[in-house]
């Protein structure tokens, strides 16, 4: 991979970062409606697996989707308009954080009901076969997701018909409140994919190249016709399930210890280790990325609240 | 003028909107090498092939949720869940997804997708195969809700709905799937969200749906000999409702009853009864009456004590007139 492309993912991997830190801030602000779950820990995720799509393929993602989103291409300012639930926004602030979508960049929709957009993503990638190119659907959903029945018939049925689908679970060890110990026998879940025919991979997901690696694979095998591959990248979850839990399920010291899984932190390290990156230009970098928050911010604030013709409006076409 | 089975008017619509459009495919169990388990969709597979008609497991919320990731790309599909009552096995992808896409992600999509099912009793399937639903599918914003009750109306109505951009609910009934009618040869549309009047009237207004217009149009016939005139309304969209079909025979005729297969209790007769109150109190003569199934689960051996029937209809009629 050249220089270019490896500094492409890092500066995603920061931006996504600050991105959620800045969140998190307004939020605590009152400044934001609703529930906001951050993907704070999980850059790695993201960014290895939709710097290797194309613009025209196609991801379904969650609530913690923040990552996905800004990975796949969205705009900072119309993405934080939407979060801010303001007319501006990709969905003109019907959808705010849990339900961010936009048709032309592929972005399906994230769902706010855990497994449910699993489903919807056999969708577009039947279509794509359907109309005879090449689109390849990623599929995002966590460990909790892969217990909900629409796992189940979705892996199977995607199996059955060959469709370019590509079912990544992003594993960050917590449903909810729940630690994976408490909700699923298995240790890797990638090994669910043998029950369905199809393989299961399960990769680091803290290491943005090794993620890069393994999602070329499958994305690759999808577009090739050569059907779906369950990925499993496992990462870790710095804070709790929304905006504001304290998490008082979890310990301390595994709180604490988390960091230490740092994505940006790893690549950072290999970026300087091959000489692609200099401690100047981190600051260049991050300088950078929060003018596009603060630019995003003020766009999002000025925004106007959709009024009573919002609505109303788009309950049937 | 051609006789067909209420059945094989929705096989003639599905045929001859997949040859005028190749963006429909129709998916569901058992519906492409069996042709359907009530037959509906014989002859499909062989017509279009295995890429436009395609047999699923029994995996409803993958099939519903395929449908609606289609949809959102163009494509038009046409669903077929086995019965009514397994809706409920895909509820989340029906409710809160389907239902939710086009306005929660700002007008970006439109879903033009059918999801085609049987609903109703009178084969003695049971409490778990013989269900009426559509209230709770009507409750729900951004669904449309049609219930054909004859072969003229289904294969219109199914035609109609397969061109609309919106996700349609499209309840058959199983007990009229052998009901034979008269259709044109040529083509024909019957619009969504109109209701019919199959019969005109001026003495008591009698809304129906489904198998139930059957009932209805059955005691008008024995009413009318003895000299009560009965208007019965089709009303074949549930949702959305043709209030004003409803608000100009109820002032004409300044009396009211509904009659549905579903349970009595919290149906579309509820509805009806609350608009009809609200916006024409004035033009009524008495209260408006429901007739519907008790407040039981669908017995499977004891629907004729069970399913409303004409008797239950003349006896609501000749109450409104008292």
């Amino acid at each position: 991979m050249n220089q270019d492309c490896l500094l492409k993912m890092y500066f995603m991997m920061v931006k996504i970062r600050r991105v959620e830190e800045r969140i998190l801030d307004i939020f605590a602000q009152g400044k934001i409606p609703g529930f906001i779950h951050v993907s704070i820990g999980q850059e790695a995720v993201p960014v290895g697996v939709c710097s290797a799509l194309r613009e025209d393929d196609y991801i379904s993602n969650t609530h913690r989707g923040h990552g996905q989103a800004l990975a796949k291409g969205a705009d900072l300012r119309r993405f934080m308009a939407e979060i801010y639930g303001r007319e501006d926004g990709y969905c003109k602030g019907k959808a705010g954080s849990m339900h961010i979508a936009c048709k032309e960049l592929g972005i399906i929709g994230s769902n706010g009901v855990v497994g449910g957009g699993i489903p919807i993503s056999l969708g577009t990638a039947f279509a794509s076969m359907y109309k005879g190119n090449d689109r390849v659907t990623v599929s995002f959903f966590g460990d909790g997701a892969t217990n909900e029945g629409t796992f189940h018939e979705s892996l199977n049925l995607a199996a059955l018909w060959n469709l370019p689908i590509v079912f990544c679970c992003e594993n960050n060890g917590w449903a909810e409140f729940t630690p994976q110990k408490v909700h699923t026998k298995l240790e890797n879940l990638s090994l669910r994919a043998a029950s369905y025919g199809i393989p299961g991979v399960t990769v680091d997901g803290d290491d943005v190249l090794k993620v890069r690696e393994e999602a070329e694979k499958a994305i690759g095998k999808a577009r090739k016709g050569g059907g779906p591959t369950l990925l499993e990248c496992k990462t870790h979850r710095w804070f709790g399930h929304f905006a504001g839990d304290a998490q008082k399920y979890r310990s301390p010291k595994e709180i604490e210890e988390v960091r230490k899984f740092d994505p940006i932190l790893k690549f950072q390290n290999l970026l300087f280790e091959r000489k692609h990156l200099r401690p100047k230009d981190v600051e260049e970098i991050e300088a950078k990325v929060k003018s596009e928050i603060d630019e995003a911010i003020t766009f999002a604030e000025n925004s106007p609240l959709p009024g009573v013709e919002g609505l109303l409006k788009d309950v049937y076409a | 003028m051609k006789e067909v089975r209420y059945v094989r008017a929705v096989t003639e619509a599905l045929r001859e909107e997949m040859a005028r459009d190749e963006a429909v495919f129709v998916i569901g169990e058992d519906v492409a090498y069996p042709g359907g388990s009530f037959s509906a969709t014989r002859g499909l597979l062989e017509e279009f092939g295995e890429r436009r008609v395609k047999d699923t497991p029994i995996s409803e919320a993958a099939i519903v949720g395929l449908a609606l990731g289609a949809a959102t790309q163009g494509l038009r599909p046409v669903v077929e869940i086995m019965f009514m009552d397994f809706l409920t096995v895909c509820m989340d992808q029906i409710v809160n997804q389907v239902a939710k896409t086009r306005y929660m992600f700002g007008g970006q999509y439109q879903l033009p997708m059918v999801i085609r099912t049987p609903g109703g009793g009178g084969l003695h399937a049971g409490p778990q195969h013989s269900q009426c639903l559509e209230s709770w599918f009507a409750h729900v914003p951004g669904l449309k809700v049609v219930m054909p009750a004859t072969p003229y109306d289904v294969k219109g109505l199914l035609k109609t709905a397969i061109r609309d951009d919106n996700p349609v609910l499209f309840v058959e009934n199983k007990a009229l799937y052998g009901l034979k009618g008269e259709i044109p040869e040529e083509e024909y549309l019957v619009p969504i969200g109109k209701a019919d009047v199959k019969r005109s009237g001026k003495d008591v207004t009698v809304v129906a749906t489904s198998r139930m217009v059957h009932q209805a149009l059955e005691a008008a016939g024995i009413l009318s000999k003895e000299g009560i005139d009965v208007e019965v309304i089709d009303l074949m969209t549930i949702s959305p409702l043709d209030k004003e079909t409803i608000f100009q025979s109820v002032e004409k005729t300044s009396k009211l009853v509904i009659v549905h297969e579903a349970v009595k209790a919290f149906g579309i007769g509820a509805e009806i009864s609350a608009l009809v109150c609200e916006e024409m109190i004035d033009c009524l003569d008495a209260p408006i009456l429901r007739v519907g199934a008790p407040f039981t689960p669908v017995p499977f051996n004891l629907e004729h004590l069970y399913l409303p029937n004409s008797e239950d209809v003349i006896k609501a009629v000749k109450k409104v007139l008292e």
